[in-house]
């Protein structure tokens, strides 16, 4: 893969924006462009900003611009036997590393394999002002300043312009099966929690009346884990359909909502989909958001808004007031006259 | 060296004196001078400063009075937890307020259902696991100073430990946080699964008391597990011990710990344990694999195979609970071990890239060599985190100002592998100076304009963590720091 290294040309970019006091929209594949407000500002493409600035496949750590797209990322880590901690969302063949990042949501393996955020090593931003930072590193173990690497991700690109990402990999999979079973949610919720640390389980969700685990790891293990997981073989692409939101249930029609709530919360309504083995929910819903608040609250969990028709709707309902002007504090401190994707979070950020 | 002044005058108006005294319980503020001694240091007690006060509230609602009234009248505080930190993120402010959280130590709740335990700050470390137990969790992270070191230091620090390699740190495993900003208001982060609009945890887990107070955490739980087996490489070099860690690294095999230890540390813990290690070992390698019964048995053998190719001439292998504890024993003392070789020594933290292990051991060496001062290596091999020890004896003259030349090559030699100053101990007061040559000025700018969001009056742990421009402009090297632990018999990194 090439390397184009475009951070200079950002940063000034960045720095005359900073001056004329005008908003950017920052695009990377444009995939995600659908998700959080509608934002202002003249697009400013990343997508060229390509390339690997390190990969030593023997330290298992990755370093990566963030215009790469995902999948040409994950096909040159796959060379190797190697592949990211965690299921990366690629919402297109152009869905970049950066835009993943910015967005934060991860997939399927989320429970057994940690976030996108856990896998975050170090970033290199353009800041608010137009200059060009680096914060965290390459290495595993980094106490040294605040960790502003991880607060990027999820910020939505409100914080600051990711130019590179460090990320930990790990081995790939030399095997991996999906096994369908029909129960009930409180039977399958019993038996993941059985299953935790006795199986090489890597993704469970449930819709429909059905269990679907993937196993991944090596064969014996899988072999293993078949012959207790029982059920029937699956579809393999189920869990990468999961993870780039595809498939029959993310086409139909309603906002996009996804619920983090305890594991063994009920499934309920009937039409959602139970992704991390309980922790995720995925809701369409069209107009009134009210049930969704409403199964939140009941089960001390939080509701985000993915995709919505309306788009003067954030993703995140607001924090309690303080907590909001605490966080407007943060994104002043890291983009002063808020040129990063003015809007798209929350209204007058 | 330490350059904290001294004071013996109150500088604050009686009547903040008298409302502090107000919010506190009754035995909840000190002040006398045999009281508040006990506060004056961290476990980096080279730094040293009598506090003024110390508070010890023990609810949240108090935290927040204090932290109220501090802003009112301008009083910098100092967040304490049990005070095992090692770079001095503890020492008193001389015009401020030691803020004692130790006293805040109710394990709130256990969600065996959710995998997760909420706790105030003050809970031991230790103390999460052993309540977790009974439900077949544990808690993860796990410094060596476990036993005493509290929850809300580890955040403060965001810790790491012997199984960080496969569990993750400190931040890896907070679900959710509870804090005070220092002008008294309440803010609650995170949720049931750690997912929130701003990553505010990440933020706040690591930042040494700079942006908040921290009185509740939300942990993530483990299920204990199944399997669990240690082995023991004994090598001839420690280029071959440090080479098969790399391998074992690059096959990416995960073991929940992989520590090297060098000739001198294992003869500093054969002496101080009376356990003995296989006879011509320069060094030996530890690692420790659990999961299912068939994983571990394939990672072992992969083990196994890795290390007898790197010239492994002994191997012992232990399942049993006590074998393992045994097997561990010399590692987990091998600091207060160490102590006994020298009068002082100086302990350092650096992370570099796995694959540089060779070339930065041998280079360290060859350092130790040039300097004439013996360096004994015992780390967190599989994670990349050094803790060379370099022995001295401060009562030398010369050798405390050779001890600081020979830290700071070493930080560079790590900054300049491509890794950090600070793996797990923290910047606190003691790597203020290398955080110059980690950071650019705009990035510690970066770092001021984060810790006024959250404190605009830079009332919480001021001077510590990061340091101002000016001190980066000035000339002169690493700091030196020497002297005793405390809590010399406690089991450390």
């Amino acid at each position: 893969m090439k390397d184009n290294d475009s951070a200079q040309a950002f940063a000034a970019a960045v720095r005359a924006a900073y001056d004329a006091d005008t908003p950017l929209e920052i695009i990377g594949g444009g995939t995600r462009r659908a998700f959080g407000r509608e934002p202002a500002g003249q697009p400013l493409s990343v997508a060229a900003h390509t390339g690997i600035v390190e990969y030593d496949p023997a330290e298992f750590v990755v370093t990566v611009r963030a215009g790469t797209p995902v999948a040409a990322l994950d096909e040159l880590l796959g060379r190797e036997r190697q592949t990211l901690t965690v299921d990366v969302p690629r919402l297109g063949a152009a869905s970049t590393i950066g835009g993943a990042l910015a967005v934060g949501l991860t997939g399927p393996s989320r429970p057994y394999g940690g976030a996108l955020r856990d896998a975050v090593l170090g970033v290199r931003i353009v800041s608010g002002t137009g200059e060009i930072l680096r914060f965290g590193g390459q290495v595993l173990k980094n106490v040294a300043g605040f960790d502003v690497a991880r607060l990027m991700v999820g910020a939505y690109g409100t914080l600051g312009l990711l130019l590179d990402v460090s990320l930990r990999l790990a081995r790939r999979a030399e095997v991996e099966e999906v096994r369908d079973l029909a129960v009930d949610w409180r039977a399958a919720h019993a038996a993941l929690r059985r299953w935790e640390g006795a199986l090489p389980v890597t993704g469970a969700c449930y819709a429909d009346g059905a269990l679907h685990v993937r196993l991944a790891g090596r064969e014996e293990r899988v072999a293993a884990a078949r012959r207790v997981v029982g059920g029937e073989t699956g579809e393999p692409a189920l869990f990468d359909d999961l993870r780039d939101l595809r498939g029959s249930f993310f086409a139909r029609p309603g906002d996009l909502w996804r619920l983090l709530v305890p594991s063994d919360a009920p499934w309920e309504p009937r039409e959602t989909l139970i992704d991390w083995a309980g922790a995720q929910r995925f809701w369409r819903l069209s107009g009134d958001p009210g049930p969704v608040f409403e199964y939140a609250t009941r089960w001390r969990g939080q509701a985000m808004r993915l995709m919505g028709a309306d788009r003067s709707q954030g993703p995140w309902a607001p924090s309690a007031p303080a907590t909001m002007a605490l966080m407007g504090r943060i994104k002043a401190a890291m983009d002063p006259r808020a040129i990063f994707n003015r809007g798209r979070l929350y209204p007058d950020w | 060296m330490n350059d904290i002044a001294e004071s013996n005058r109150c500088p604050w108006p009686a009547a903040f004196m008298r409302r502090l005294k107000r919010i506190l319980p009754a035995d909840g503020l000190l002040q006398k001078s045999s009281d508040v001694t006990v506060y004056e240091c961290d476990g980096l007690p080279v730094y040293r400063a009598r506090p003024l006060a110390v508070a010890l509230p023990r609810t949240a609602a108090e935290v927040g009075q204090v932290l109220a009234l501090c802003t009112e009248y301008d009083v910098p505080i100092v967040a304490r937890g049990a005070g095992t930190g090692l770079s001095g993120g503890a020492l008193p402010h001389p015009e401020g307020i030691v803020l004692g959280l130790a006293r805040l130590d109710r394990i709130v709740a256990i969600d065996p259902d959710n995998r997760l335990a909420r706790v105030e700050p003050g809970v031991r470390n230790l103390a999460i696991s052993e309540a977790a137990r009974s439900f077949g969790l544990f808690y993860a992270p796990d410094p060596s100073s476990q036993i005493a070191c509290t929850i809300g230091g580890n955040v403060a620090e965001n810790a790491g430990g012997v199984h960080c390699l496969k569990y993750g740190l400190t931040t890896h495993n907070i679900l959710a946080l509870k804090f005070f900003t220092a002008d008294g208001t309440l803010h609650e982060i995170g949720g049931p699964t750690g997912e929130a609009p701003l990553d505010l945890c990440a933020l706040l887990t690591g930042s040494e008391g700079l942006l908040g107070v921290v009185v509740e955490v939300t942990v993530r739980l483990w299920s204990r597990p199944l399997t669990t087996v240690a082995w023991l490489a004994a090598f001839r070099s420690l280029e071959a011990a440090a080479a098969s860690v790399s391998q074992v690294v690059s096959e990416g095999i995960v073991p929940a710990g992989l520590e090297l230890m060098d000739g001198l540390a294992l003869s500093a813990a054969q002496d101080y344990t009376g356990i003995r290690y296989p006879e011509g070992s320069a060094a030996v390698v530890l690692a420790e694999v659990d999961g299912d019964d068939l994983a571990v048995a394939l990672d072992g053998e992969r083990l196994r195979a890795i290390f007898a190719a790197h010239g492994a001439f002994a191997l012992q292998q232990a399942s049993r609970d006590e074998d393992r504890r045994r097997l561990w024993l010399g590692r987990k003392s091998a600091f207060p071990a160490v102590g006994r070789l020298a009068p002082d020594y100086y302990c350092m933290d650096g992370t570099i890239p796995r694959r540089s292990l060779v070339s930065v051991l041998t280079e360290i060496a060859a350092l130790s060599r040039s300097y004439g001062r013996p360096v004994a290596n015992v780390f967190h091999a599989g994670d990349g985190n050094l803790h060379p020890l370099i022995l001295y004896d401060a009562a030398v003259p010369g050798q405390l100002e050779q001890v600081e030349a020979l830290g700071a090559e070493i930080l560079r030699l790590c900054l300049r592998h491509g890794g950090t100053i600070s793996g797990e101990h923290g910047v606190g007061v003691e790597k203020l100076d290398g955080m110059c040559a980690q950071f650019s000025a705009a990035e510690l700018a970066a770092f001021h304009a984060l810790k006024s969001a959250f404190d605009p009056h830079h009332l919480l742990n001021p001077g510590k963590a990061v340091p101002t421009p000016a001190r980066c402009v000035e000339p002169g090297g690493m700091h030196v720091h020497g002297g005793r632990l405390p809590f010399s018999r406690l089991e450390r990194f």
